[in-house]
């Protein structure tokens, strides 16, 4: 390959991979704060608790392609650009995390909690003594799997111009152009991994 | 004045009656048994009084106050709870445990502290303090449990069958050191049990509680000789 040719696919690989991790980063961001948030009210107001996971899990059953798109003709939200393409992770991703926060923090043994209230446990006190460091490998194992998940979808987000390695792999697609293709690939996958490597490490870390 | 005294009072789900018209009274120092079948009530009474749950008729007093006008945290945190399920924390240390109330209740860390090994030497637990909860047989979860219920130095301490799941040995191990720790401590007792010759060993009264009813209220001496249905069916339970 022309070396200049190398050296400019090279330097695209690396701005993409930035933009990549910002996509996947602050989506994946936004979806923790917003599906801890949510599940934590869930496990208290059932009426919460069913219609967030009933949305969630109809937004997860949209093809992601489908859901970048339906997107893109909405007013202020959508449109071409990051800014959707980050909002569309966000929803993406909301279903694993909520889910798990809610079951994490149900799955608390019933006399553990009755103890812990008994004790005379505030209700936040519940939540930030008993609740949430039970629940935490669970919730952890949620934001991993929309991490990673994440870092996949956000591939998608180059088609409403969203930026990203999928720049290089649907160019790659477009042109016939394995090398590219793989330049886009090849990077998505290893910060895959190593968000999976890093995640298991903590739900390790933090299940004594 | 009696330290627990309950008045009339009754439970109802959903109409349905749990409790009905009960009334009692203990004081510091006594230890009144609870016993009855699965069903009877018997939990509920207990559940009532640390506003787990809250009567549909009556009134309940501790230490002179109508607890319907009390904060029920506060009150709580002055109740000791034991239960049969233990209920104790797997991500916090035998110590942590023990201190629990002491720290809701924002004792100094080190009063906290004290506190604790103090109480689990008492319960012959002292080289325990820095495991996990996860390490400890049943019987000596149970110790646990009780070394917490006594932490914050409550004048009432609610027992919902606590030796239940544990061997008969040590069962027997744990009601005599019941009865030494309430020697000590001199609190009021309310201890809820189906077992008959755990009530007679540890009660100072002994009330039979059958569908909601209180069938009879006796001191443990003359439980033998009552001749009402269910108090001799449970009296037959023990007879060779």
């Amino acid at each position: 390959m022309d070396p200049t040719v190398l050296k400019s696919l090279l330097s695209d690989v690396v701005e993409l991979t930035g933009e990549h991790i910002v996509l996947a980063g602050v989506s994946w961001l936004i979806a923790a704060a917003v599906g801890v948030g949510l599940g934590i009210l869930g496990t208290r107001r059932r009426g919460l608790r069913e219609v967030s996971v009933v949305v969630a899990n109809i937004l997860q059953t949209i093809p992601s392609v489908a859901l970048f798109g339906f997107l893109l003709p909405i007013p202020l939200i959508g449109g071409i650009g990051r800014h959707t393409a980050i909002l569309c992770l966000v929803l993406y991703s909301l279903l694993p995390i909520l889910r798990n926060t809610i079951v994490g923090i149900q799955s608390v043994d019933l006399p553990l909690r009755e103890a812990a209230v008994a004790m005379g446990m505030t209700d936040s006190q519940l939540l930030r003594l008993v609740e949430l460091p039970l629940a935490a490998p669970t919730i952890l194992a949620g934001l991993r799997i929309a991490l990673v998940t994440n870092i996949g979808t956000a591939v998608i987000a180059a088609i409403i111009g969203g930026g990203g390695l999928g720049v290089l792999i649907f160019r790659g697609v477009a042109s016939v152009d394995t090398i590219q293709i793989l330049a886009g690939a090849i990077p998505a996958a290893v910060m895959a991994l190593l968000a999976d490597a890093a995640m298991t490490a903590l739900e390790k870390r933090i299940r004594v | 004045m009696p330290y627990l005294s309950f008045h009339d009072v009754s439970y109802a789900v959903q109409n349905r009656p749990i409790l009905k018209n009960i009334s009692f009274e203990v004081d510091r120092g006594e230890t009144l048994v609870l016993l009855g079948r699965s069903g009877s009530g018997k939990t509920t009474a207990l559940r009532l009084i640390n506003r787990l749950l809250t009567p549909s008729g009556g009134a309940i007093f501790v230490d002179g106050q109508d607890i319907a006008r009390l904060d029920p945290i506060a009150l709580r945190r002055r109740t000791g709870y034991v239960i049969q399920e233990f209920g104790l924390l797997p991500h916090w240390t035998v110590e942590e445990n023990v201190a629990m109330v002491p720290r809701l209740l924002g004792w100094p860390e080190e009063k906290q502290k004290e506190r604790a090994r103090d109480l689990l030497e008492q319960v012959g637990l002292g080289e325990m303090a820095g495991r996990s909860t996860r390490q400890l047989s049943g019987g000596q979860r149970q110790r646990v449990g009780v070394a917490r219920a006594l932490a914050a130095e409550p004048g009432l301490l609610l027992f919902d069958e606590p030796f239940g799941a544990l061997d008969p040995v040590t069962r027997h191990e744990m009601q005599q050191q019941f009865l030494r720790l309430q020697e000590r401590y001199h609190v009021a007792a309310v201890f809820v049990t189906h077992d008959l010759l755990e009530a007679l060993k540890i009660g100072t009264r002994i009330a039979v509680l059958d569908a909601g009813e209180m069938e009879c209220l006796v001191p443990r001496d003359e439980f033998l000789q009552v001749d009402k249905p269910v108090t001799r069916s449970f009296i037959e339970t023990i007879r060779v």
